[in-house]
C-alpha cells in the first residue's frame, strides 16, 4: 500500500514569484513498512526534499512550487493548510534530524519533550504521560529510562540523544518517518547502534521510512529502494541491488567508485618504507590532563585522563593513522604534538618547531574570511619570524600549483569551494617546509568526491616532499586509503598499534574489532545489526592517580596490541 | 548553594574596593563641607568655630584617618552622619529608598509587559510591515529621554484630565496602596518607556536567532502550533539575554532617576545623592553610593541565578 506518492516535486527559495528552485520535478513512492534511502551530496537537494514532504520548509525560507504529494490517497501535502499539516506533523509523519545535540531544546527535560507530544497527540495527562515516556525510552533501549526523563539535553551523550529523538519521533506513532542523516554526527560504533534501532523498530511497527543520507554504503544495510539525486534532481531510482551492482546513470557509478569504501586492509598502500630511518617524530609517553573541578575557592576534584602513555614514531614519507570515535583521545594528541594544549607528561622530539605544521577539520573554520591567499600563506613565515621576500612569494605560487589551485594571491577564502579551502589549507602548513604533517580529521567535512581527490593530492605531496602525515580520523575507510601503519586509540590509549593492513584485516583488541565491524560497507546488505549499549568509560581520575602501565603482546612483525585488563 | 556562598564571599572584597574608590573620588572634588553648608555665612564664621565644627565631623583629620573611623563605623553597621541633615546616613536611605525600589520595580514591570511581547511579535513577522512598525517604535522609544515622556505625561493628565498626580509627599505602599500607585505609575511609565523599547528590541534579536535553531524546528515537526512552538520552545531560550539587561536597567534604577524623582517631586535616592555631592556632604555620598553598589552587587546574583533557573547547562555546569 502506498503511504507517500510524491510527483514531480519542485520546491524553490526566496522571495514569492522570484524563487530560486532547487528541487526540479522529483518523484518516488514510499509503501508502509518500506525504506526509500535518498542519496546524495550537499546541495543535491535531498534534504529539502525531505523538509517538503512534511512542509517544514515553509520554516526554513522555502515553498513548494508544484507537484504533489499524496500522504495516504488522501491530502495532497503541496496544498494542504498549516493547520492540516500540523495535524499530519507527528501524528503521521515523524521526522529524525541530523544533529542530536541541536535537535533537543537545552531548557527543557528531555521528559518534558517526550511527554509533550502524549499530551498532545495521544490527549494524556498527569501520571499517563510518564509512564508513556518511560516506556517510550525503553522501547529505543535507554538504560535506567526513568531517571534520564529527569535530564537535561547536554547531560546526555550523542548516541543517548538520537535515541531520545527517535523515541520522540514514534511517540506519536507515525506512519511514516523521515530520518535526515540521522548518523551522521555519530560515532562510527555509535551508527551502528542507531541504524539496528531504526531496523529493529521499522520491523515492529511497519512503518514506511525515508532515509536520507551522503552515504551510499550506510544504506546498503538498510534500504529496499535507493533514490539518487544530484543538482536537484532525481538522476536515478531502483531497488537496492540493481542499483548498487548495475548502476545505470554515471553520477552513480561516480558515488560508488570514487568514494572510499572500506575494505577490511585490501585498500591499504603499499609504498611504506621503515628502514631504520631516523624518525621525524618521537613520541614517548604523552600525557594530557585536564583538571576538573577547579577556580575560585574550590579544590580540584579529580583529573580528566584525556591522553594516557601515548607512545608511536614516524619515519619520513610513512603516515601513521590514528583512529577512534569521539573522547577517545585522539584530536587531544594531534594537538599536544603542535603544543596546542600543554602535554602533562612526556616527550616529544621533532626538528625544532617549524618542522611540524598542522591542517584542521573545518577548512571554511581555519581560513580568517578578511585575509586574502596572500596574507594567509605569509602567516606561518611571519609566525616563524622571517621576511615575506620575493622568495617567499615565489614559493606561495609554486605551491598553489602543486595544489592545483589558480595562481591568483588576491583572493579570499569566499571565493573558493570546500575542497579548494582545504587545499588552501595545506598550502599554508607547507609554507615552512615542514617535515610532519599533522592532519585533525582533514577530510571528513568535505564532500565524499571531494574526499577521493584530496587524499590522492596528500599521497602525492607525500612523495614528493617526503613528508610525515599524523594522519587523525574516524573514518576508517579515508585511514586504510591514507596509513601505512595504525593506531587504534580508545579511552586516552593505544590498545591496537601496527601496519595498516594487519590491523584492519586482523584486529586483536576487542575494541578495534567493534570499531571494524560497525563501518558501513556497500557489500553487506539488509544485515542484522546486534544491538549494544556499551558507553566509553569515565577518564576522571583521582589527583595523583597513576595508570598501570601497559602490557604489550606481539602478534606479528609489526602488530601489537595491548592486554585487555589495561583498556 | 555553594556557588551563592562564594559569590556572597566576595561581596565585602567589591565593597571595599569601592568604598576606597567613592572615598577618594569626593574629596578630589574642590570645596569643603561646612562652606557648603553655610554658604556665604560660613565667611562669618572665626577660624576657631570652623575648626571645632570640622572636628565635630570628624573633617579636621587625615583622609587615612577618616578612613579607618568611616571603615571602622561601617563594620559596625554605622555609616556615619550626615553634615547637611544633621541624621544618621543609614535612616535617610531608609526612608528614600522603600520609594526609589517601588518605582525600579514598578519600571521593569511596564518594560517586561510591553516589551517582552512586543519582541517576540515583531521576531515572528520579521521584516514584514508590523515588524517595521515595531521596531520604529522601539527606536523613539529608545531615543527619547524620559523626562520628556514625563512631560508629556503630565502634559496629557492636566489638558485631557484636568487633575495632576500627587506630588511633594510621598503616600507609602501600605498606607494607601492606590494613591501610591496613582502616585507612581507616570514616573514609572516615564523610565519604562526606554526599558520597554530596549527589551523589545534585545527581545526580537534574541527570538530572531532561536526561531532557526534546530529544536525549534523539532518542535515543528511533533505538529504543535505555531504559539505553542514560540512560548514554550522558543522564548525560554530568548529569556537570557532579556535578563541581562533587565538586571543591568534595573541596577541603575535603584540608583535613583533624578530628573524623573525632580520632575514629579519624589523623595528618591537619585536627589538625596545630588543634594549630597553639590553639599559635600561626604558621609551621605560615601553611605549611599556604597548602598548603591551592593544593591548593583546583589542585582547581578539574582540575574546569575535567574540563568542557572532558566538553563540547565548553567545550573549543572555544562559537561
Amino acid at each position: 500500500m502506498t503511504l507517500l506518492s510524491v510527483e514531480d516535486l519542485r520546491v524553490g527559495f526566496g522571495r514569492t514569484g522570484r524563487e530560486t528552485e532547487v528541487v526540479h520535478g522529483v518523484s518516488f513512492d514510499v509503501a508502509a513498512g518500506e525504506t526509500l534511502a535518498i542519496v546524495g551530496e550537499s546541495g543535491s537537494g535531498k534534504s529539502v526534499t525531505a523538509m517538503a514532504v512534511n512542509r517544514l520548509i515553509d520554516y526554513g525560507g522555502g515553498r513548494i512550487l508544484g507537484g504533489r504529494a499524496i500522504y495516504d490517497g488522501r491530502i495532497d501535502v503541496a496544498a494542504a493548510t498549516e493547520a492540516e499539516m500540523q495535524r499530519l506533523r507527528g501524528r503521521e509523519i515523524g521526522m529524525i534530524f541530523q544533529e542530536p545535540m541541536t535537535a533537543l531544546n537545552p531548557v527543557l527535560k528531555v521528559g518534558t519533550q517526550i511527554g509533550e507530544i502524549f499530551r498532545k497527540q495521544h490527549g494524556m495527562s498527569g501520571r499517563a504521560v510518564r509512564q508513556a515516556s518511560v516506556r517510550a525510552l525503553d522501547r529505543v533501549r535507554i538504560p535506567d529510562a526513568a531517571r534520564r526523563l529527569d535530564q537535561a539535553p547536554h547531560q546526555m551523550s550523542g548516541g543517548m540523544l538520537q535515541r531520545v529523538m527517535i523515541a520522540m519521533a514514534l511517540a506519536g506513532e507515525p506512519r511514516l518517518l523521515i530520518a535526515d542523516e540521522p548518523t551522521t554526527a555519530l560515532d562510527v560504533t555509535i551508527q551502528a547502534q542507531i541504524m539496528a534501532l531504526l531496523a529493529e523498530l521499522q520491523r515492529e511497527t511497519g512503518t514506511g521510512l525515508i532515509f536520507i543520507t551522503h552515504d551510499i554504503g550506510l544504506v546498503a544495510g538498510l534500504a529496499d529502494r535507493v533514490l539518487v539525486m544530484q543538482g536537484g534532481k532525481a538522476v536515478e531510482s531502483g531497488p537496492i541491488d540493481r542499483v548498487l551492482d548495475r548502476p545505470s546513470h554515471d553520477y552513480t557509478r561516480h558515488l560508488l567508485n570514487a568514494v572510499p569504501h572500506f575494505r577490511a586492509g585490501q585498500a591499504v598502500r603499499t609504498d611504506g618504507v621503515r628502514d631504520g630511518r631516523a624518525p621525524a617524530l618521537d613520541v614517548r609517553d604523552l600525557a594530557v590532563r585536564f583538571p576538573v573541578g577547579g577556580g575560585f575557592l574550590r579544590r580540584t576534584r579529580g583529573e580528566v585522563h584525556a591522553v594516557d602513555g601515548v607512545s608511536f614514531d614516524l619515519v619520513p614519507g610513512e603516515t601513521l593513522g590514528i583512529v577512534g570515535e569521539s573522547g577517545s583521545g585522539k584530536s587531544t594528541t594531534a594537538r599536544a604534538i603542535l603544543n596546542l594544549v600543554q602535554p602533562s607528561a612526556g616527550a616529544i622530539d621533532t626538528e625544532g618547531r617549524t618542522a611540524v605544521q598542522m591542517v584542521f577539520q573545518n577548512p571554511n573554520a581555519s581560513l580568517n574570511p578578511r585575509m586574502d591567499v596572500r596574507a594567509l600563506l605569509a602567516e606561518p613565515v611571519i609566525a616563524a619570524g622571517q621576511r615575506v621576500d620575493d622568495a617567499v612569494v615565489g614559493r606561495m605560487r609554486a605551491l598553489l600549483a602543486r595544489v592545483d589551485l589558480p595562481d591568483d594571491l588576491d583572493r579570499f577564502p569566499h571565493e573558493f569551494s570546500g575542497g579548494q579551502r582545504q587545499r588552501l589549507c595545506i598550502a599554508r602548513a607547507l609554507m615552512l617546509n615542514p617535515r610532519v604533517l599533522v592532519l585533525d580529521e582533514a577530510v571528513s567535512a568535505l564532500d565524499v568526491s571531494v574526499q577521493a581527490k584530496v587524499l590522492d593530492l596528500l599521497v602525492d605531496l607525500q612523495r614528493e616532499f617526503g613528508l610525515a602525515y599524523l594522519f587523525v580520523s574516524h573514518d576508517m575507510a579515508v585511514v586504510e586509503r591514507i596509513a601505512h601503519r595504525i593506531a587504534v586509540l580508545y579511552a586516552g590509549r593505544i590498545v591496537e598499534m601496527g601496519a595498516a593492513r594487519a590491523v584492519l584485516s586482523d584486529p586483536r583488541h576487542p575494541y578495534t574489532r567493534k570499531l571494524i565491524s560497525a563501518v558501513p560497507s556497500i557489500e553487506r546488505r539488509r544485515i542484522d545489526y546486534a544491538l549494544d549499549t556499551e558507553e566509553v568509560p569515565s577518564l576522571l581520575r583521582p589527583v595523583g592517580f597513576q595508570t598501570p602501565a601497559q602490557v604489550w603482546r606481539q602478534i606479528g612483525p609489526d602488530h601489537r596490541v595491548a592486554s585487555e585488563q589495561t583498556a | 548553594m555553594n556557588y551563592v556562598l562564594r559569590r556572597l564571599l566576595m561581596f565585602p572584597l567589591v565593597m571595599l574596593g569601592v568604598s576606597v574608590f567613592v572615598f577618594v573620588a569626593i574629596r578630589l572634588v574642590p570645596g569643603d563641607a561646612i562652606t557648603a553648608m553655610l554658604g556665604t555665612e560660613s565667611g562669618l564664621l572665626t577660624p576657631a568655630q570652623r575648626e571645632s565644627l570640622a572636628a565635630y565631623f570628624g573633617l579636621d583629620q587625615n583622609w587615612a584617618v577618616q578612613y579607618w573611623r568611616w571603615l571602622g563605623g561601617l563594620v559596625q553597621g554605622d555609616l556615619g552622619l550626615s553634615v547637611t541633615y544633621g541624621q544618621p546616613v543609614s535612616q535617610i536611605i531608609a526612608e528614600r529608598f522603600p520609594l526609589t525600589l517601588e518605582l525600579a520595580l514598578l519600571s521593569m514591570v511596564i518594560a517586561l509587559l510591553i516589551g517582552l511581547p512586543a519582541g517576540v511579535f515583531a521576531a515572528t513577522r520579521a521584516e514584514r510591515p508590523s515588524d517595521l512598525i515595531v521596531r520604529v517604535f522601539a527606536m523613539i522609544g529608545q531615543s527619547t529621554p524620559n523626562f520628556v515622556v514625563a512631560l508629556l505625561a503630565i502634559y496629557v493628565l492636566s489638558v485631557g484630565f484636568g487633575t495632576l498626580p500627587t506630588m511633594g509627599r510621598f503616600v507609602p505602599l501600605t498606607e494607601d496602596p492606590l494613591g501610591n500607585l496613582a502616585q507612581l505609575i507616570l514616573p514609572a511609565l516615564a523610565l519604562g518607556t526606554a526599558f520597554a523599547a530596549a527589551v523589545t528590541r534585545i527581545a526580537r534579536a534574541a527570538m530572531l536567532d532561536i526561531l532557526s535553531e534546530d529544536y525549534v524546528r523539532t518542535a515543528r515537526s511533533k505538529g504543535f502550533s505555531q504559539g505553542y512552538v514560540i512560548w514554550r520552545h522558543a522564548l525560554p531560550n530568548a529569556l537570557i539575554p532579556v535578563v541581562t539587561l533587565s538586571g543591568v536597567e534595573f541596577g541603575y534604577l535603584l540608583g535613583g532617576a533624578v530628573i524623573v524623582e525632580q520632575i514629579f517631586a519624589l523623595p528618591g535616592v537619585g536627589r538625596v545623592v545630588l543634594d549630597a555631592i553639590l553639599q559635600r556632604d561626604y558621609a551621605l555620598v560615601q553611605g549611599v553610593v556604597l548602598f548603591i553598589a551592593f544593591n548593583f552587587l546583589l542585582v547581578n546574583l539574582l540575574v546569575d541565578l535567574a540563568y542557572a533557573a532558566l538553563d540547565p547547562r548553567i545550573r549543572y555546569g555544562a559537561s
